[in-house]
């Protein structure tokens, strides 16, 4: 359920400016890993764990807790910088991401960090686990909420529209999928120009069509706007007989003015000079001077 | 038998039904699980939309609360199983061997095997024996799949006395496991106080000139020649092994022992599945003479049972055949 307390949108916003650098600092110092997507997911992380998921960040396998899959798995460095921001552990960890015997590894890995609800990696796959523990919950008589973040190009897969059309038969009300609909994928297809890359998706509106057609409440937000991140869960929760799909716009790369809505910034490890532009305009952003680099 | 090994598995000495009594596998496997879901609270059964051909609705209709439709969609279906063991559930996955272990089959890596979950999967309709359905329908390189995956369980029982007790452990245990079915009617050929162990080997038939070490229902076939070759004045040794995964390595040691020839005997490709297994433990620990009976890397084909098993190979005279000829090996 959600807090009651009205958000503070400037303090969710002070703590994605954090969980942004921390995720560029995790991949400089690993020598690898994905920037663009984090970056372009991190508000809805950063809202789902300060403002809307019922969780214990100091019981992670607490029985009744709302369960959270990022099924895009390469993205984890922002679930993992959110997780340490939210106090599921030490914020030094990070810098063990990548590293032999961490538990930060390069994609969600539940057997190893508790708090994970599912390993994912394997593009696609996130959804189905997602509507087993929806089914699970009403089983049980539960009333914990399940969250699923997709990206939009992982909608490519088959498995999707398979969890698509059984989550709708059984209308389950209590599994709620953010898409990230950064609009960019890893090389996608050619635009007006061979570096102009694209998606197969006309719009955000076209997908919520596709969404729609399999049997699902559809909402259309800025996902990097608090205000309609958690007016739209609020929506999504009140909702009956139908899972919510909420579909997020969002820039690859969002926070820092020369990575967004560069496809070649979806796995790239920054330079140091690049690293210290990237923290300066973070940091700018957490004081509040500057808010916002074009979304 | 020899004693001078400490294994006690292998020396459990099995009592065979005198006249075994003839049972489907997919119908003992329904009526089974609708049974345990009554001491098991949190058993499920998926289905991906073959429980009449699987007899899953046999369970369907004993415990319609606790049977999920999934569709024909195995992908998803293999995540939602996955997703209920996250919450407590065990759940047990219902469709054909072909559909849940390769169309499913970086789900079954992603979601159940590399994290460890509690999930179930029954291939029903395993082998080559499938209703005349053919090469799309018959799993011949499933056991070789499931058996190099970590943290996979892989257990193939050969009569229906065997598999109430597989079903019955594989509530018991807590991991993913799959549990290999076949279709068709068989007899029996332990009888009532057999006890299945998961990873333990059991000698079916004792005999000194050649060992058969076989897996599923080419168990009941290496019986049948052992008759053949009892005939001859050939005394055969049987190990059968129901469990691929963990291997009972020291009973196949043993066995190999007894004899010093081997042959295995499976409804499987020969590349990957029991004859690779016992290779790789021969190999490495008592290498002996051996032949590998099974599917020659090779697909089947539509056709009734007995004229499958005599085209393919897996008939009891192949098994009798194959014994004569290593023994004939100088």
């Amino acid at each position: 359920m959600l807090q009651q307390t009205q958000p503070d949108t400037a303090d969710l916003a002070h703590i994605a400016a954090q969980v942004r650098a921390d995720c560029i600092r995790s991949v400089y110092h690993a020598k690898g890993g994905h920037i663009g997507g984090p970056l372009s997911c991190t508000d809805i992380l950063v809202a789902l764990y300060f403002h809307v998921m019922n969780i214990r960040p100091d019981e992670p396998l607490w029985e009744d807790r709302d369960r959270f899959i990022l099924s895009k798995g390469h993205s984890s460095i922002a679930l993992y910088a959110t997780m340490a921001a939210r106090g599921y552990f030490p914020r030094e960890e990070l810098d063990t991401f990548d590293a032999i015997n961490s538990r930060l590894q390069g994609h969600p890995d539940m057997s190893k960090l508790p708090g994970l609800d599912m390993s994912t990696g394997s593009l696609g796959q996130g959804l189905s686990p997602g509507l087993g523990m929806g089914l699970g919950a009403r089983l049980l008589g539960k009333s914990w909420h399940t969250w699923v973040v997709l990206g939009d190009g992982e909608c490519q897969e088959g498995q999707i529209w398979e969890a698509a059309f059984v989550a709708a038969r059984y209308k389950l009300d209590n599994v709620t999928v953010f898409l990230d609909f950064n609009s960019l994928q890893q090389y996608g297809w050619p635009g007006d120009t061979i570096t102009n890359r694209l998606p197969p998706w006309d719009s955000a509106e076209g997908m919520a069509a596709r969404w729609q057609a399999f049997g699902w409440n559809t909402l259309l937000i800025n996902g990097h706007d608090y205000g309609q991140i958690i007016g739209a869960c609020e929506q999504a929760l009140a909702h009956k007989n139908q899972p919510t799909i909420i579909i997020a716009s969002t820039v690859k790369g969002h926070g820092v003015s020369f990575m967004a809505g560069a496809y070649e910034w979806h796995a790239k490890v920054p330079t140091a000079d690049e690293l210290a532009w990237a923290m300066r305009e973070l940091s700018e952003e957490k004081k509040g001077e500057s808010d916002d680099d074009g979304n | 038998m020899t004693t001078e090994t400490s294994d006690k598995a292998q020396s459990v000495s099995v009592v065979l039904a005198p006249e075994g009594k003839k049972e489907a596998q997919r119908e003992v496997f329904g009526e089974t699980l609708s049974v345990l879901a009554n001491e098991f609270a949190n058993l499920l059964v998926l289905d991906g939309d073959l429980a009449n051909s699987t007899r899953a609705d046999i369970f369907a209709e004993k415990q319609p609360a606790k049977f999920l439709q999934m569709g024909i969609a195995e992908q998803n279906l293999m995540g939602v199983a996955a997703g209920l063991a996250t919450v407590g559930f065990i759940p047990f996955i219902s469709t054909f061997a072909v559909f849940a272990v390769k169309r499913a089959l970086d789900q079954v890596r992603v979601v159940v095997a590399q994290p460890g979950l509690n999930v179930k999967i029954t291939g029903g309709y395993s082998g080559l024996l499938t209703g005349k359905t053919g090469k799309t329908h018959q799993a011949v390189e499933d056991l070789a799949v499931m058996r190099a995956m970590p943290h996979m369980t892989v257990i193939v029982p050969a009569d229906c006395i065997e598999l109430r007790q597989v079903l019955r452990a594989a509530c018991l245990y807590d991991g993913p496991m799959y549990i290999r079915l076949t279709r068709d009617f068989s007899p029996n050929i332990f009888s009532d106080d057999y006890k299945f162990e998961i990873g333990k080997a059991v000698i079916v038939r004792e005999g000194g000139d050649i060992t058969i070490i076989s897996t599923g229902v080419q168990t009941v076939r290496s019986l049948e020649a052992a008759s053949m070759l009892a005939a001859e004045g050939i005394e055969a040794h049987i190990l059968h092994v129901p469990t691929l995964k963990p291997l009972d390595s020291a009973a196949i040691v043993e066995a190999a022992r007894r004899t010093g020839r081997v042959i295995t005997a499976e409804d499987h490709s020969i590349i990957g599945g029991l004859g690779s297994a016992v290779a790789e433990v021969l190999g490495e620990q008592y290498p002996v003479l051996m032949k590998r009976v099974g599917m020659q890397d090779t697909y089947g084909e539509s056709a009734p049972d007995d004229d499958l098993l005599e085209k393919y190979g897996l008939a009891p005279h192949h098994i009798a055949e194959a014994a004569k000829a290593l023994l004939a090996h100088k």
